[in-house]
């Protein structure tokens, strides 16, 4: 009988990432033991205890360098297979995003992806998640008797629950090179590396009101600078090349859930809007008083973006520690 | 090498979403509908390779009704030269393993050695096909790519790795490509395709002339069911910021910010 909550979580340097924090806090309150695999990475039992696992299962090995899918998706089937959970849970970032399906369609398990909310409902785990570029919301069972799940970044709060470390069990899944069929070849840093728009806590963006590239790298980028938030944009200013298509917030950009989202010289249409409508604190600047952002902000500015912004940025580098 | 395009239609993405009375999902009377915007890209991608002399033909396959033809079409006249749709009522009901089970029987059936898809459709936001797609045919993955070469049977793409981080990824063919934006501008039908593409018949195929049985697919065959749907709460209205100067509405803004809001 399968039983109990598996969380995939993602390492950084040898520490849980804050995304694996979350889901380990969250499925401590769903019922049932809670352990965590990590793969391809060190691990602190006691930081994985103090978040709730009694068990940190990790697969490691020479095929365990760059993530490929073909390595983890048979290491974490190994350890589904040893650890027996109900209910496994990852992150909605590029790792767990492209892992889930095919875990899913190789163990015969239903994957839900993307999920901002998740309950137990008599025993089983059922989850929300936004559908239409989070125009509608809608709920999610799952029938096979593993249920898999990625969760939106910033879904939930962190709580250290103080549980003693957990024990680290090493699990050999049985994978080699011959294993994978594709290889990472070379890694860059994209032109304007920051922290991953889906997985940041602050966001600034700007507009195709900017006006320009160098619009944009002098008003929006010092501005998030001093917010310490990640910039980010519209669809106009990317497709007009003052941002780059990595930084394009939307339906066809990045849906991000930040605890504060800036926009500077955004006018609010529906595209733009599916993709930050859940950030917790929405600001708008705009000198149109009718924009329709102001009807989703929490505060709004009426005012011209290049005097505002500037002002802005002085108070911020003055009170953000 | 026969290229394959993974194409779905969704409702266009300034569509103003109305919930069904018993909340299964939407109202689709007043939608209209358009190409799934990262097909495009998978869509232009597989053109391009055959402009290049690189692939021999572009299969355009879907599962949807009558009603997705013109998506279809579309597709043709732009440069696709063949097209599957997978329509049976079977079909109804089914989870994203259930429509991938659907498309990778046709790509089987299509002789289908690259296979490119958008990395995500906008209705579902799921980015689950084509994943299970590649699991299904056991073939390589690489997902989300905004570059991609393909040389004989070599594939070199480049993804977003998250972090800021661009990886370079090769493969080769058998393959399963999703791909966002970024990856290239997706053309317009031309009148020459158009006339051309009057040649080309949308064929299409039912659940038993691909060899999947009831169970496999439709409502029967899903471990994932949907409910519930609702419009998400509105949110609270928002506080417009007064002031005599720019100066005086930020310092208001800011002490909302850290005293009222609480997250600076
Ligand atoms: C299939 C499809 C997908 C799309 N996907 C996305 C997406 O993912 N993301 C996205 O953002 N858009 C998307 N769009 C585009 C979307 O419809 C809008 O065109 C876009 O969001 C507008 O960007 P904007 O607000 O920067 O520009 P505009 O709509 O032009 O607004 C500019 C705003 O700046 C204000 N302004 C001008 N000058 C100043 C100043 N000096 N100071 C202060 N304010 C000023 C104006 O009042 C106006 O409100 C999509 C469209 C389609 C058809």
């Amino acid at each position: 009988m399968s039983s109990g909550i598996l969380v995939f979580c993602e390492t950084d340097g040898g520490k849980l990432k804050k995304s694996a924090h979350e889901l380990l806090s969250k499925a401590a309150t769903l019922g049932g033991p809670v352990s965590a695999v990590v793969i391809g990475g060190s691990v602190d039992g006691a930081e994985a205890g103090r978040y709730g696992a009694s068990t940190v299962y990790t697969v490691n090995g020479d095929a365990f360098g760059a993530y490929s899918t073909d390595a983890w998706v048979k290491a974490l089937a190994a350890v589904i297979g040893k650890a027996s959970p109900s209910v496994v849970l990852g992150a909605a970032s590029p790792v767990g995003k492209d892992l889930f399906p095919r875990l899913g369609a190789r163990i015969g398990a239903g994957a839900v992806t993307e999920v901002t909310e998740l309950s137990n409902v008599g025993g089983q785990v059922v989850a929300r998640r936004p559908v239409y570029a989070g125009k509608a919301l809608a709920t999610v069972k799952v029938k096979s008797s593993v249920a898999l799940f990625t969760v939106r970044p910033n879904s939930f709060p962190v709580n250290a629950t103080g549980g003693g470390a957990a024990s680290v069990v090493a699990v050999d899944a049985g994978v080699s090179a011959a294993d994978l069929k594709t290889q990472v070849v070379e890694v860059r840093k994209s032109a304007q590396a920051t922290v991953d728009l889906t997985e940041a806590d602050r966001i600034v963006s700007g507009g195709r009101s900017v006006k320009s590239a160098e619009g944009y790298d002098s008003v929006i980028r010092p501005l998030a600078a001093a917010l310490r938030a990640t910039p980010g944009a519209s669809r106009a200013a990317v497709d007009a090349g003052y941002a780059p298509h990595s930084h394009q917030v939307g339906q066809t950009g990045k849906v991000v859930n930040p605890t504060l989202y800036i926009a500077v010289g955004i006018s609010g249409a529906i595209q733009h809007l599916a993709g930050m409508r859940t950030s917790k604190v929405i600001v708008s600047i705009n000198k149109d008083p009718d924009a329709p952002i102001f009807q989703h902000s929490s505060y709004g500015i009426v005012d011209d973006l290049f005097t505002v912004c500037p002002a802005l940025q002085k108070e911020f580098e003055a009170v953000v520690g | 090498m026969k290229v394959g395009v993974l194409l779905k239609q969704v409702p266009a993405s300034d569509t103003i979403i109305k919930i069904n009375p018993d909340k299964t999902g939407i109202l689709t009377a007043d939608v209209k509908w358009e190409i799934n915007p990262y097909d495009e890209f998978a869509l232009e991608a597989a053109i391009q390779l055959k402009d290049a002399g690189k692939a021999t033909a572009v299969v355009v396959l879907t599962v949807g009704g009558a009603d997705a033809e013109a998506r279809v079409r579309d597709a043709l006249n732009r440069g696709a030269t063949e097209a599957i749709r997978v329509d049976d009522p079977a079909l109804a009901g089914s989870d994203a393993l259930g429509k991938a089970r659907a498309l990778a029987a046709a790509a089987k059936a299509a002789g289908v050695e690259l296979l490119l898809a958008g990395k995500q459709a906008i209705d579902t936001d799921s980015a689950a096909v084509p994943g299970i797609v590649a699991e299904l045919l056991g073939w390589p993955q690489v997902s989300v790519v905004t570059g991609l070469t393909v040389d004989g049977g070599k594939i070199t793409a480049e993804r977003n790795a998250g972090g800021g981080y661009i990886e370079v990824v090769s493969t080769t063919v058998p393959a399963v490509i999703t791909c966002d934006k970024g990856l290239n501008t997706p053309r317009f039908a031309s009148l020459k395709g158009i006339m051309a593409a009057k040649k080309i018949a949308i064929v299409a195929k039912s659940a038993a002339d691909l060899g999947l049985s009831a169970g496999q697919v439709g409502a029967a065959g899903a471990l994932v069911e949907e409910s519930g749907f609702e419009l998400p709460p509105p949110r609270p209205s928002g506080k417009i910021i007064q002031g005599a100067t720019p100066e005086a509405k930020v310092k208001e803004l800011v002490r909302l910010l850290r005293e009222e809001a609480k997250v600076i």
